[in-house]
């Protein structure tokens, strides 16, 4: 349906375009700020999908911590004095591998995604959400990787405690 | 889906989507205007003195008088600010505090967007503000606005914790995130609502304590979420001027405020959603048709709305570290214990 | 699914909309009188002193850091919440877990004084 097209198109031009304001900005807070935009997106893209429990997820995590993570961490960094936190280029030898590289990882999942089944869905289908089923696989088939979870989060909780502590 | 008049009359188009899209609008911009004279005669009344006069019967026809005030304001821009990020916070804040209006379900008939992660997506939503308010005071290059900034996002995220484990209580109740949902099952009278443990047999009784506590917890954090007193730290005129507001004028400024007193609402809205049985009736099934429902649920969610306002005019204001203990070493367990107690009984009801 | 995010995506359109059109209506409307002191930063009618991008204190990145933790954490619990029911006491008692676990970080962390703000 065109609707639902135009829509796609939208939100993947809001992610292409502040992905890359994150990338080629030279303001560390414009790269900042940018992801927001990006985060938006990707959760509007999310909601196409019918992913609609990571769609809000990616908000309320993202947006939410992540983000604000990410903009205490730039007002803690030295470089801070200037009236602009700037973020320095590197030299031609780098800026070249680093061009290879990023070249190279673009190739393979451009190949990678030509030549996966993936799986299709129509987007008018009919369901509801899906919390339920998240909620009922986690409790159930992914509890480990659940418990996992929750150690991760207890180690990442005292590290940063650990790491920030003055005294 | 099912649950929107709009549809039934000119069908699920495109027109259909628009209309029901652009009616909370109306409805926010009228609220805003109310809450505005609200703000200045409660100001007044508590203050024993009489407030606007002079426009219209009474000053009723102030908050349009400001409007036209603020909209006739030079747009400054002051010269050491970051421009690019100075114009687009205000914008930030204000579609941000709309798009929470999109799951606000105003009667049994009327839900803008009936999504079934409607309170994950409200409490989500939230987020954009505290962006919104760190963009402004950062690019704002001025001490005070920084300062606010920061507190108001330190504090924002501290009580969005407690909020979050209060509605999850609720969402454990109700078994599920609908709106729509949670209101339905608080069917039948002032006795069944959430704030006194849903429906049930009189066993209940032991869980009211508890909801209560949860209730007063989302009541303390949404107050704490809006900026408002005693938890207006980050715009305290007396240490930083007007915090992340303070190089705002004319229209952006009213944008940031009318966020302020559009978030007032929602979580006004939310209150009555989870714990006041949203549009039901307190007098169960008498009352209860589509009209009525939304009388009942602008007159609850108002209720909140004048009680806020009451409040700024008659608390002190919390200083930061009271603030931060607060949340922290208090709300935070309470609510956690108050989570595990519901839980338990929503489990074995 | 999606027909139901339409109204919110139209809704989030007409949020900016209205945004704008009251900006265009405040730029046609206001008034343009430039002066320097106007475009100054505001610090209470004194000249500006010093910069207003200082470091700031650890705390709130510590704020920061707790929040995304206990966040993360709410984030497992909503669908564990809305399938209570069906699930039963294994899933509560694995909650408990959860929370147990998050729970010892938290008095870790407050008995080493990582919440105290002074």
């Amino acid at each position: 349906m065109a609707l639902y097209d135009v829509i796609f198109y939208l939100f993947a031009t809001i992610v292409l375009v502040s992905a890359g304001g994150v990338v080629f900005s030279r303001k560390m807070m414009y790269s900042a700020f940018s992801l927001l935009f990006t985060f938006f997106g990707v959760s509007g893209l999310y909601v196409l999908l019918s992913a609609d429990f990571i769609a809000v997820t990616q908000i309320m995590v993202y947006v939410g911590g992540i983000l604000v993570l990410i903009i205490f961490g730039v007002m803690l960094t030295t470089k801070i004095t200037g009236v602009d936190i700037k973020s320095g280029t590197l030299g031609a030898f780098q800026m070249g591998i680093a061009g290879l590289a990023s070249l190279a990882i673009a190739v393979f999942m451009i190949i990678m995604s030509m030549n996966t089944q993936w799986m299709q869905k129509d987007p008018l289908a009919e369901t509801s959400t899906t919390v339920e089923a998240i909620g009922g696989l986690l409790f159930t088939e992914y509890l480990l990787a659940f418990g996992v979870a929750a150690i991760l989060l207890l180690v990442a909780f005292i590290g940063a405690a650990l790491i920030a502590r003055r005294k | 889906m099912e649950q929107n008049f709009v549809y039934d009359l000119i069908g699920e188009n495109l027109i259909g989507y628009v209309i029901v899209a652009a009616m909370p609008l109306m409805f926010v911009l009228v609220y805003a205007l109310v809450a505005i004279l609200g703000e200045l005669k409660i100001s007044a009344w508590i203050q024993e003195r009489l407030g606007p006069m002079r426009t219209g019967w009474k000053g009723v026809l102030q908050p349009i008088a400001e409007v036209v005030k603020l909209l006739q304001k030079e747009d400054i821009t002051p010269a050491n600010v970051n421009k690019p990020l100075f114009n687009v916070a205000p914008f930030i804040m204000f579609t941000g505090a709309y798009a929470a209006y999109a799951v606000i379900p105003f009667s049994s008939v009327f839900v803008p967007s009936g999504i079934n992660i409607g309170l994950f997506y409200v409490f989500a939503v939230s987020a954009f503000a505290i962006i919104g308010i760190v963009m402004g005071g950062w690019a704002s290059n001025n001490k005070y606005s920084l300062l606010g900034a920061m507190r108001a996002a330190a504090q924002m995220i501290s009580y969005e914790i407690p909020i979050a484990i209060a509605i999850l209580a609720v969402a454990t109740l109700a078994g599920s995130l609908d709106m729509q949902e949670i209101i339905k099952q608080q069917a039948g009278g002032i006795w069944n609502w959430f704030l006194f443990g849903g429906t049930g047999s009189i066993a209940k009784v032991w869980v009211i304590p508890f909801t209560f506590a949860l209730f007063l917890i989302y009541f303390i954090g949404s107050l704490a979420e809006t900026n408002r007193v005693p938890f207006d730290i980050p715009e305290g005129e007396s240490e930083i001027v007007a915090g992340y507001h303070t190089e705002y004028s004319g229209m952006k400024f009213a944008m940031f405020f009318f966020a302020e007193y559009s978030n007032m609402f929602v979580v006004s809205a939310i209150i009555t959603i989870l714990f006041l049985g949203g549009w039901q009736s307190p007098f169960g099934d008498f009352m209860n048709g589509p009209v009525w429902q939304s009388i009942w649920f602008i007159s609850k969610a108002m209720f909140f709305v004048f009680v806020q306002i009451w409040l700024r005019w008659t608390l002190p204001r919390l200083r930061v570290d009271q603030l931060m203990y607060v949340t922290w070493k208090v709300m935070l367990p309470v609510a956690f214990v108050a989570f595990f107690a519901v839980a338990f009984w929503a489990m074995i009801k | 699914m999606i027909e139901t995010y339409l109204p919110l995506i139209i809704m989030l359109v007409f949020g900016f909309g209205i945004a704008v059109v009251f900006m265009l209506l405040s730029e046609w409307l206001g008034a343009r009188r430039f002066t320097p002191g106007k475009v100054s930063t505001y610090e209470s009618g004194m000249p500006p002193r010093g910069t207003a991008r200082e470091r700031f204190s650890v705390k709130f990145y510590m704020i920061a850091v707790s929040f995304i933790v206990f966040d993360v954490e709410v984030v497992f619990m909503y669908p564990w919440a809305v399938q209570l029911g069906t699930l039963g006491i294994s899933a509560f008692i694995a909650m408990m877990f959860f929370i147990a676990i998050l729970f010892a970080g938290y008095f870790w962390e407050l008995r080493k004084g990582g919440l105290d703000w002074d």
